[in-house]
C-alpha cells in the first residue's frame, strides 16, 4: 500500500491546478480515492461525518451483487449445455458462461463510465462514482443474448437521460438501471422478449457451438404461464420437464442473467442488511405486497395459468427477487421516509403482480412496476412528513 | 429603413429567438402526433403555414369590426372555414397522406400557435404584417416538425420520405430499427434536445437562476 501511496503522492501535482496534466484532474482524483480516502473535506455548511462514503457504499453493493452474477454465469452455461445436449462438467458451464456475459460486463462499464467522465471534464467536476453499481447492474437484468451495440447505445441513453440532465449520481428521478432495459425493452422488443433470447444457442467466442435438441423450448416460466391457453399453473425447464418452486428459488431456469436465482439474491441481500447499506423494511415489504397480491388473484382473481399460479411461487419467478433487493432499495429514488418504505416496497410489489397477471403483453411487471413507483417515491416522502407535521401540531395546541 | 428591420423580425424571429414550439412551447400534441414520418409533418407543416397566415389576414382585415366580447368565436369561424378547405384539399388530391393524419388536420382548429397568433399579432397589426407573421410562425412550427420527424423515420424505420436509406446488408448484419423511435415519447425527448441545443447556442434564452 506504501508503494502505490508513493505513486499516487508524487502524481499529485501533474495533475493538480497549474500542473500539466490538470484539465484530467477529475480523473486522478478518481483513480486514486478508489485506492485511498480522499484527505479533502467539506468547506463549508453542516455535514455529518461517517465512516461511510458513497464510493464504500456502491463498493458494498457490487460485492452483494457477486453471488447473483457467478451463478448466473453458471446457468447461462448450464443451460446452454442443456440445450444443445451435451454434458460438461461444471467448470465448463461456468467458463461458457463466463466468456458469454463478460462482454456485456465490459461493454456497459466502458459505455457508462466514458459519458461519466466526459461530463465529468464538461461541468469541471469530480467524477462521481453512481456507475459503478448501475454498470454492474446492467448485464444482470438483460438476456445474455443481447446484441452489444443495443447495450451501449441503451446505457448512452440512461445515463444521458435518465441521470446527467437530472444533476448527475444522486439526483435521478429513475433508477438509471431500469432506465437502460426499459429502453431496450421498448426500442428493440424482439431481442428483450418471447422465447429465443433467454438461453445462448449459439457459441461464445467460438467455443461451445452445437444445434438445439429437438425437444427444447427456451420460453421463461412466466412467458410460458403468460401464453398459456390452459388454466393451469405448471411450467417446465427448456428440455419441457416440469420444475417446481425449488427450481426458481435456486434459478435453474432461463431468465436476465442475474435474476434467475433468488438464493443468490438473499446471500447478497444479507450482506446489504449486514452492512446496513440497503434497507430491510423496503426489501420485506415488496415481498409482503408481492405475496398479497398473488394471494388476492389465487382467490378471487381470473381464471387463467398466472392467475392459478400459486403465491410464493410468483416471488421466485422472473426479477421479483433482484428487483427487489437491488432495484427497490436504491437510496436515490425509492422513499426515504422510514413509514415511507413500507408503502413504497408493498405498492411496488402489488404493482408486479397486477402487471403480471392482467396484462398478457407484459409476462414480467417488475421492471415497470420499479420505474412506476420511483415517480411516486419523493409523494410518499411528503405524505409522510406532513402527516407526522399534523399529528403534533395537534399535541401541542393548546387547549 | 426601420420598418423594413420590424418587418424582417416579424417574418423570421418565429424561426429561432421567437420559436412557437422550441420557445413558446405551443402546439406540441401535433408535433408529437404526425411526426413518426417525414411525409405527414412536412404536409402538416405546409398545411398549418398556409392556414395561419391566410387566418391573421382575415382577421387583420376585420379587426376592427369585430366586438370584443365575441372575438375569439370569429376567430375560430374563420380558422374552421380554412382548416375544412385544406382538409378538403388534401382529401382529394393527397389521399393517402390526408388518412395518414386522420384528425390531426381538424385539430389545427384547437393549435395553439393559431389562437395564440390571430390574438397577440393579428388583432392589432396591419394585414401585411400579419401575413409574414403567420408565414415565419408557420415556418418555425414545420421546421421543428421536419427535425424531428427526420430523426424518428430514420432511426425508427430506417427510411427517409419512404426510400430505405439504411442498407439491407446492415439488418442482415444485426441492425434493428430502435421501436422506441415510433412512439410519441421519444417524439418529447427529441424536443427537448432541440431546445437544449438551442438554448444553449442562444444566451439570450438562457433563464437567469
Amino acid at each position: 500500500m506504501k508503494f502505490l501511496k508513493n505513486i499516487v503522492d508524487k502524481l499529485e501535482p501533474t495533475f493538480s491546478e497549474g500542473g500539466k496534466l490538470s484539465k484530467l484532474h477529475s480523473v486522478f482524483d478518481g483513480f486514486s480515492t478508489f485506492l485511498f480516502v480522499p484527505n479533502h473535506t467539506a468547506k463549508s455548511g453542516a455535514h455529518i461525518h461517517d465512516a461511510i462514503d458513497s464510493k464504500r457504499t456502491m463498493i458494498t453493493v457490487v460485492l452483494a451483487l457477486v453471488p447473483a452474477l457467478l451463478f448466473g454465469m453458471w446457468n447461462v452455461g448450464y443451460q446452454h449445455f442443456l440445450a444443445i445436449g451435451q454434458d460438461v462438467n461444471f467448470w465448463e458451464q461456468f467458463a461458457f458462461g463466463l466468456l458469454a456475459v463478460l462482454p456485456t460486463l465490459v461493454v456497459s462499464y466502458v459505455v457508462g463510465l466514458g459519458i461519466e467522465f466526459i461530463i465529468a471534464q464538461i461541468k469541471g467536476h469530480e467524477i462521481q462514482e453512481g456507475f459503478l453499481v448501475t454498470g454492474f447492474l446492467i448485464p444482470l437484468i438483460v438476456p445474455v443474448d443481447t446484441p452489444l451495440w443495443m447495450i451501449a447505445v441503451a446505457t448512452a441513453f440512461a445515463v444521458i437521460f435518465a441521470k446527467e440532465v437530472f444533476g448527475g449520481t444522486g439526483y435521478n428521478i429513475f433508477n438509471v438501471a431500469l432506465i437502460t432495459r426499459a429502453f431496450l425493452f421498448f426500442a428493440y422488443p424482439t431481442a428483450m422478449s418471447g422465447d429465443q433470447v433467454w438461453v445462448r444457442t449459439r457459441d461464445a467466442f467460438w467455443w461451445g457451438a452445437g444445434e438445439p435438441i429437438n425437444a427444447f423450448s427456451g420460453a421463461t416460466p412466466l412467458g410460458q404461464l403468460a401464453t398459456s391457453t390452459e388454466p393451469v399453473a405448471a411450467f417446465h425447464n427448456i428440455m419441457g420437464d416440469p420444475i417446481g418452486f425449488w427450481d426458481g428459488f435456486l434459478g435453474l431456469i432461463p431468465g436476465s442473467v442475474g435474476e434467475t436465482s433468488t438464493l443468490a439474491i438473499l446471500l447478497g441481500a444479507a450482506l446489504l442488511i449486514i452492512t446496513n447499506v440497503a434497507s430491510w423494511k423496503t426489501m420485506l415489504s415488496v415481498f409482503l405486497g408481492g405475496a398479497f397480491m398473488g394471494l388476492v388473484f389465487n382467490t378471487w382473481g381470473p381464471d387463467s395459468a398466472i392467475a392459478n399460479l400459486p403465491w410464493y411461487n410468483h416471488l421466485v419467478l422472473g426479477g421479483f427477487a433482484f428487483g427487489a433487493v437491488f432495484m427497490a432499495t436504491d437510496p436515490v429514488t425509492s422513499a426515504r421516509t422510514e413509514t415511507g418504505k413500507w408503502i413504497y416496497g408493498f405498492l411496488i410489489g402489488v404493482m408486479a403482480i397486477i402487471i403480471r397477471i392482467l396484462n398478457p403483453g407484459y409476462p414480467e411487471g417488475m421492471m415497470l412496476a420499479i420505474l412506476l413507483m420511483n415517480i411516486f417515491g419523493c409523494l410518499i416522502d411528503y405524505f409522510v412528513v406532513q402527516s407526522n407535521i399534523t399529528k403534533r401540531l395537534k399535541r401541542t395546541t393548546i387547549k | 429603413m426601420k420598418m423594413n428591420e420590424e418587418l424582417k423580425n416579424t417574418l423570421l424571429g418565429p424561426l429561432s429567438k421567437n420559436n412557437p414550439i422550441a420557445v413558446q412551447v405551443l402546439g406540441i400534441c401535433s408535433a408529437l402526433a404526425v411526426t413518426v414520418e417525414l411525409k405527414p409533418a412536412l404536409v402538416m407543416g405546409i398545411s398549418v403555414t398556409i392556414i395561419v397566415a391566410l387566418a391573421n389576414v382575415v382577421i387583420s382585415l376585420i379587426r376592427n369590426t369585430i366586438p370584443n366580447s365575441v372575438r375569439i368565436i370569429v376567430q375560430l369561424v374563420v380558422v374552421a372555414a380554412l382548416v375544412t378547405i385544406v382538409s378538403e384539399f388534401l382529401k382529394a388530391f393527397a389521399f393517402d397522406v390526408s388518412v395518414q393524419l386522420s384528425v390531426y388536420i381538424g385539430l389545427i382548429i384547437t393549435n395553439c400557435i393559431l389562437m395564440g397568433r390571430l390574438e397577440a399579432f393579428a388583432m392589432s397589426n396591419k394585414p401585411g404584417a400579419a401575413f409574414l407573421d403567420g408565414l415565419g410562425n408557420g415556418f418555425g412550427y414545420a421546421m421543428i416538425l421536419v427535425f424531428v420527424a427526420f430523426v424518428r423515420e430514420l432511426f425508427g424505420s430506417g427510411s427517409l420520405l419512404g426510400f430505405q436509406l439504411i442498407p439491407q446488408s446492415w439488418y442482415e448484419a444485426g441492425y434493428v430499427n430502435n421501436g422506441l423511435m415510433m412512439m410519441p415519447s421519444m417524439a418529447m425527448i427529441l424536443l427537448a434536445c432541440f431546445i437544449w441545443i438551442h438554448r444553449s447556442l442562444d444566451k439570450d434564452l438562457q433563464e437567469k437562476g
